[in-house]
């Protein structure tokens, strides 16, 4: 019984964990759906707006250490400390101006490539991201606080310990992020599916040459997805930053989308969502029941290994669209 | 007359198909060959191997192994780290198990036990195409290195976690292990290599390499004109996994010496074998050594611009160098997405029209 309740608390987590990682998966499948772009730099986006917005919020000076090395000054931080609000909107202004050189600079002179040379660029851009994020605001782990609650959820600890005489140990933390993560998908949904922009693109997600010769323009449309996954890529980067920090193995959360991806199909926003809850319980249950035995740590492949098996049984995931190949 | 195919007079269908059909270019690879065999090896000293020719030519394997699967075969892989792993995990069991069979034996024998593992990992190929495909090799890569973290029989119950490589001699010349000198590194590295390189080009020139490129310009196209592709797209999984594995225990046992699984055969190895490929060029021997060449000299030079002349400290230098490369590779796929081996190629042609172009 006991036993029981230990699983019923980590399915809980799990699915909570699920949700942060169909925030991440979410970002793929909008720029996957309107460009045919893999994006494996969302988490390195993730990670460089987390870094973005700790450094405006703490009045950092951006490139500092390159321009210290340079000139042999010793800047470091203007003085000041900008409110969380304005920090968060600062950012996101950030991530849509990133969004427009991405397009400029990059995806423009890629139109028409093929798939597989679309996604190496983006793993060009991620090593990109990387360096530039350092160099900007410097590679130390910094803390993100943006005034989300955290710490043990004490109402959900009683209750459960009425219940079942034990009380569940849940992050506030987690949950205002699944609160945060659902009203995002929600806003998502509805912004795709009632608004003229949201039809646009998703006329442009079906097919590009035919959206174009009713007069949708292409780079806004680009621009603007890569400007929204920028702003998922916030979202996510500081509800993962506040958890964690803000430090490199951040932007590693993207690995974790992959197989959430695969699971759920890579044009699929209902599959995003549902392989993240899945993979994100799987994964929690995995460890908590054979992890003992084959010495742990198992979350770093077991997300692979599931979707990797499902694939072999339905290769275009669960909700992806049927995969039909003419000669 | 220079670099013409005029004059040169092909009395066989073996002269021919040769792979060099220019003089020029056939004097050019037999110089290479003298000089790498015949004078580096005297000349070489420890900084030259241990921070270039060593890491290029072990590379450089890597890169035909991979080249062979995505360049040839058409199946993206992001696990090559995890082969790698494989390959030098195998060879410190075998090295530590039987100390009297001679390293090189060793080495091979670690190739074919990776292309053991890259056959079972290419198994879901056969129902998983492109994207699907690259993530789910994504699942050889965390799942072996995971394997080699938490099973210490792979490293022999060290205290450490790490396996290091014990001194193994050839002909009486210690190639790995502390002991070892610059130019038994080299050689042994370059014999591989240069083997490796024949047997890639040849396998490519041939009827499997053939069938491999026809699975990789459309899958279903080949196995209506014959071509079977459990065979072919297995085959391109042992053939690649073979050099990878090579690849992976030269790394290990000559090179680094002492190798902690996560850090030395991480995710970012696969990624980096993969930039080779892309900027060397896919689908060509050549391009794996060019790339290989490129990547490894490309941080050397870095560090001693950035670090040695301008004086920057070395993690300012380290994230300028990400990046450079990361720049680069936009730039590369941007510019050429055929890679270095197009730029050779598109010069070899200027070059036969030299000096009266039309």
């Amino acid at each position: 019984m006991d036993q029981f309740i230990f699983g019923m608390e980590v399915v809980m987590n799990g699915l909570m964990t699920g949700v942060m990682y169909a925030l991440v998966a979410l970002g793929f499948v909008l720029i996957f759906k309107a460009s045919g772009v893999f994006n494996y730099a969302q988490g390195v986006m993730a990670l460089f707006a987390a870094l973005t917005l700790v450094g405006i919020q703490n009045g950092q000076v951006p490139f500092a250490h390159l321009i210290n090395a340079t000139f042999g000054t010793s800047l470091h931080h203007f003085g000041w400390t900008v409110p969380a609000v304005l920090a968060v909107a600062l950012t996101a202004l950030v991530m849509v101006l990133l969004a427009f050189l991405i397009e400029k600079l990059v995806l423009q002179h890629l139109v028409g490539q093929e798939p597989i040379i679309l996604f190496m660029a983006t793993i060009g851009l991620a090593y990109f991201l990387e360096g530039l994020g350092d160099v900007m605001w410097g590679a130390d782990i910094k803390t993100l606080n943006v005034g989300l609650p955290q710490g043990i959820s004490d109402g959900i600890e009683e209750v459960t310990a009425t219940w079942f005489g034990y009380g569940f140990f849940i992050d506030r933390l987690d949950l205002w992020a699944t609160l945060i993560a659902a009203m995002l998908v929600a806003a998502l949904v509805a912004f795709a599916q009632y608004t003229k922009q949201g039809r646009a693109m998703r006329a442009v997600a079906d097919d590009h040459q035919a959206a174009m010769s009713v007069g949708i323009s292409l780079r806004f449309i680009w621009v603007m997805v890569w400007s929204i996954a920028g702003f998922v890529a916030l979202v996510a980067g500081i509800m993962w930053g506040t958890k964690s920090g803000v430090q490199f193995s951040l932007s590693l959360i993207a690995l974790k989308a992959l197989p959430v991806l695969m699971l759920g199909g890579f044009t699929s926003i209902p599959g995003a969502i549902v392989g993240g809850l899945i993979i994100g319980v799987g994964e929690k249950l995995f460890e908590f029941t054979i992890g003992p035995m084959v010495g742990g740590a198992t979350e770093n492949w077991f997300a692979y290994v599931l979707a990797l098996v499902f694939l072999v049984f339905r290769p275009q995931g669960l909700f992806g669209e049927r995969i039909i190949e003419r000669v | 007359m220079i670099y013409r195919e005029a004059g040169d007079f092909k009395t066989s269908y073996r002269d021919d198909s040769q792979t060099f059909p220019i003089r020029l270019d056939r004097w050019g690879y037999y110089a290479i060959l003298a000089v790498a065999f015949g004078i580096i090896p005297f000349v070489i000293n420890d900084y030259w191997a241990n921070a270039v020719l060593v890491p290029f030519l072990i590379y450089a394997i890597a890169a035909m192994g991979l080249n062979i699967l995505t360049g040839y075969a058409g199946q993206v892989s992001l696990g090559t780290g995890g082969f790698m792993a494989v390959g030098a995990y195998a060879v410190y069991k075998l090295m530590t198990a039987f100390p009297d069979v001679s390293i090189a034996i060793h080495v091979l024998l670690a190739g074919l036990i990776t292309a053991a593992v890259g056959v079972l990992f290419g198994l879901p190929s056969l129902r998983i195409k492109g994207f699907y495909l690259a993530v789910a090799t994504l699942a050889a890569q965390f799942f072996l290195v995971w394997l080699f973290n938490k099973v210490p029989w792979f490293y022999n119950y060290s205290a450490s976690g790490q396996i290091t490589a014990p001194t193994r001699t050839v002909f009486d010349q210690a190639v790995t292990g502390p002991a070892a000198s610059a130019p038994a590194k080299y050689l042994v590295c370059l014999v591989f290599a240069f083997a490796l390189a024949w047997l890639a080009r040849n396998l490519t020139r041939g009827s499997l390499g053939r069938k491999w490129m026809a699975i990789r310009d459309m899958d279903i196209a080949a196995e209506i004109i014959g071509v079977n592709p459990l065979r072919a797209k297995l085959s391109a999984f042992a053939v690649s996994s073979f050099f990878v594995g090579i690849a992976g225990a030269l790394l290990f046992a000559v090179y680094l010496g002492a190798a902690e699984v996560g850090e030395a055969f991480g995710i970012n190895k696969s990624f980096l074998v993969l930039f080779m490929i892309i900027i060397g060029g896919l689908g060509s021997i050549f391009g794996s050594f060019a790339g290989a060449a490129f990547l490894v000299l490309l941080p050397v030079l870095l560090k001693n611009t950035l670090v040695g002349t301008l004086g920057w400290p070395t993690d300012l230098a380290a994230h300028i160098e990400l990046m450079i490369v990361g720049a680069l590779i936009v730039t590369f796929l941007i510019v050429e997405p055929h890679g270095l081996a197009r730029l050779w190629r598109l010069a070899k042609d200027k070059l036969r029209l030299w000096p009266f172009p039309h």
